[in-house]
């Protein structure tokens, strides 16, 4: 019963700038304003802003942050927000965390939210590490008592031990976040919002970090909201993902279509490209490239280590006993990566009628390293090149958590590989 | 299952929202801000605390020699240092509230554009650390008041009303607290302001009292100059109860306590307004 209880709810929220009105911050502004109000004029600073809008045909000069959110958030669970920069996340947390208040709408919760400050904030640089840990405490609303209590481990966590004493105007900036960040996972709130803030910590920080948030929602039974532009990272920790678009949200379900759909947008590629169809002006020659990934859907963006899937038309006007296709791999850099050809990598000798006919072609794993790639066609008749199409088509490799780590290797490699690792002594 | 929210939050619409409750929670955080702006101030300088005993003398100091020395103010019976001492430490309690309290939402920008709590807890914090710094420098007097009064024998004596002394105090802090909170309101949008306060301040310092006593306007013919300004009552007050010299109206203490309440009131309001929405606006 417990695990399907909605702990927060938000219901049409909405959140609207006003241009023009707002940023005018003077007060001779204001009151030239007044007495143009007076004399019966119009808003002397209002104009600048219509008539800039009139080339967008819109003469609102309002502008909605975030328009009509709905979604809910159940106990244990944690949820990836993620968006492009400007798509409302950040006034989406800020209206969750009580900083600003909506324009219309409401949001609705059964526990005490809390956010995770970013580096430092709250932070006083003259006092010491465990002096800011009880002010950081009771910025976030504990009392006195609750963090006296957890003061050790939280210290502990940080791993600052050795500095607690020392101002933290003399800490490095990891180890301001290591505070911070300690201070907010030993807060026990219902609610955590966490803000990019993994970013600055090092490596050992990081996992100790995605581990504590991960036990805070499956132990704790507590619920977390995660915004980042770190899709491993997201993949690691998150159980939904919503993902923001111009102030709405375009996509709320698994973090596996979420991220997809994410870096497909993001990537302002449009479906077309995932098929290409060429100029004929050959009698024998590659007409269209189709791509589709492993729910047979048109695509250009493919997971590290799913599968890819090719349908290559061909257009033929003579009967052959040996037709052969490969597809060359290229990265980015122009450097070769694999070639996928049909002699080497099938049993199968394909022989065609005098019309036009397709190969299908899948490769299982593609083991690749996030980044575009290019294909290279060559078709060949009865042992002959015929065509070579340089570059006809490219697709694009997406971060995934393919260890299970929430981690992936980081320096422009292009291939990964499975593997086991074991330690004998 | 029947729903029910610990807390919803809505666009605002009510005039005065002050959630006691809540303040009340976060009591512990009013403490650690008191804490925080005391112990911090003076870090990493030679004399620490003992800055907070130097401003008074040292302005008291020249005060009484160009006001009372060179411009030869009378000061009743009482020695113009005293004078001078009683009306600076009062008045710098006024003025440190005030100054501060103006410059909440801009100086907290980061803090209050991060995280949630009652965001009045900040200049009340203000004002009770100032309290504090308040009481070390009314030490100070005390202690001058006793030296003066044991070796120089002036004839110096406290009103028997001396009881009543916190509860001015109290208005005083209301009145900074209520200004401090209004501008602060307004610094949001208008940065002018922050110049206004500064040099504001000095010159409200001339009329209010501290160094000039209310019987030298009455004599001038000027009185309307201060007639109007609740700090001006206060000082003299305050003078009153410590030195008991000075003239008090009936008048000046009804007008004080109810423009105190008022500002104070109005503060909360326009503070509350401005809470929710400042960070759009800064």
């Amino acid at each position: 019963m417990m695990e399907d209880d909605v702990i927060l709810k938000v219901e049409n929220l909405s959140k609207q700038y006003r241009l023009g009105l707002v940023g005018t911050g003077t007060i001779s502004h204001d009151l030239n304003r007044f007495l143009a109000r007076i004399r019966g004029k119009e808003d002397p600073y209002l104009k600048i802003g219509e008539s800039n809008d009139r080339s967008t045909k819109g003469t609102s000069e309002y502008v909605w942050a975030l328009k009509d959110i709905n979604f809910e958030v159940k106990r244990g669970e944690v949820l990836g927000i993620i968006g492009k920069n400007g798509a409302g996340k950040s006034t989406l947390l800020k209206i969750l965390s009580k900083v600003t208040g909506p324009s219309t709408g409401a949001i609705k919760s059964k526990g005490r939210i809390a956010s995770l400050l970013e580096v430092g904030t709250g932070f006083h640089p003259e006092m010491t590490g465990k002096e800011n840990i009880f002010l950081n405490g009771a910025i976030l609303g504990m009392t006195k008592k609750e963090i006296a209590s957890k003061l050790d481990e939280i210290i502990e966590f940080s791993g600052c031990e050795r500095y607690v004493d020392t101002p933290v105007k003399r800490y490095s900036s990891g180890m301001k976040v290591r505070l911070a960040f300690a201070v907010a996972a030993f807060l026990e709130p219902d609610i955590l919002v966490v803000d990019e803030v993994l970013a600055v910590g090092d490596a050992e920080f990081q996992k100790k970090a995605i581990g504590k948030m991960q036990d805070i929602s499956s132990q704790g039974g507590r619920t977390v909201l995660f915004v980042s532009h770190d899709m491993v990272a997201v993949q690691s920790l998150c159980s939904r993902l919503i993902v923001l678009e111009n102030g709405g949200i375009s996509f709320d379900g698994s973090v596996v279509e979420g991220v997809d759909y994410y870096m497909y947008s993001s990537l302002e590629s449009d479906v077309n490209q995932s098929e290409t169809y060429f100029e004929i002006t050959k009698n024998r020659q590659v007409s269209y490239i189709k791509l589709k990934n492993s729910s047979s859907i048109a695509s250009t963006n493919f997971f590290m280590g799913n599968s890819i899937h090719f349908q290559i038309g061909i257009k033929n006007n003579k009967e052959s006993k040996d037709v052969r296709l490969a597809l060359l791999i290229y990265s980015s850099k122009g450097e070769k990566i694999a070639v996928v050809g049909s002699m080497e990598s099938s049993k199968n000798i394909f022989n065609v009628k005098n019309n036009d006919f397709s190969f299908n072609l899948e490769i299982m794993k593609l083991n690749l390293m996030p980044g575009r790639y290019f294909i290279t066609t060559l078709l060949a008749f009865d042992s002959k090149i015929i065509e070579k199409k340089e570059e006809c088509i490219s697709f694009i490799i997406i971060e995934k958590d393919v260890y299970g780590t929430g981690k992936i290797p980081k320096g422009n490699y292009i291939v990964f590989f499975n593997s086991k690792w074991d330690l004998k002594t | 299952m029947q729903q029910k929210w610990l807390f919803v939050i809505t666009p605002k619409t009510k005039l005065i929202d002050l959630n006691l409750k809540e303040v009340w929670q976060y009591r512990d955080l009013l403490m650690l801000f008191v804490k925080r702006d005391l112990v911090t101030l003076y870090k990493q300088t030679i004399l620490g605390p003992l800055w907070y005993l130097i401003q008074p003398l040292f302005t008291s100091v020249i005060f009484t020699l160009v006001f009372n020395n060179v411009a030869d103010i009378q000061t009743g019976g009482i020695p113009p240092f005293l004078f001078n001492l009683a009306g600076i430490t009062i008045w710098n309690y006024f003025k440190e509230c005030l100054t501060a309290t103006s410059d909440t939402f801009k100086k907290n920008e980061q803090i209050f554009g991060k995280v949630y709590f009652p965001r009045i807890i900040m200049p009340m914090s203000i004002v009770v650390s100032n309290l504090l710094k308040f009481g070390i420098q009314l030490l100070i007097f005390i202690a001058f008041y006793i030296y003066y009064s044991l070796y120089l024998s002036s004839s110096i004596q406290t009103s028997i009303y001396i009881f009543l002394f916190p509860i001015l105090v109290f208005s005083m802090g209301l009145l900074g607290l209520g200004l401090g909170m209004v501008i602060s309101s307004m610094v949001t949008k208008y940065r002018d302001l922050t110049f206004l306060v500064s040099f504001g301040i000095q010159l409200l310092m001339y009329i209010s009292l501290v160094v000039i006593p209310l019987s030298l306007f009455q004599e001038k013919g000027v009185e309307w100059l201060v007639m109007y300004n609740p700090m001006g009552y206060i000082i003299e007050m305050a003078r009153f109860l410590l030195l008991n010299e000075g003239n008090i109206s009936q008048f000046g203490i009804i007008y004080t306590g109810v423009s105190s309440i008022l500002i104070f009131l109005l503060g909360i309001v326009i503070f509350n307004k401005t809470e929710k929405t400042f960070i759009d606006t800064i």
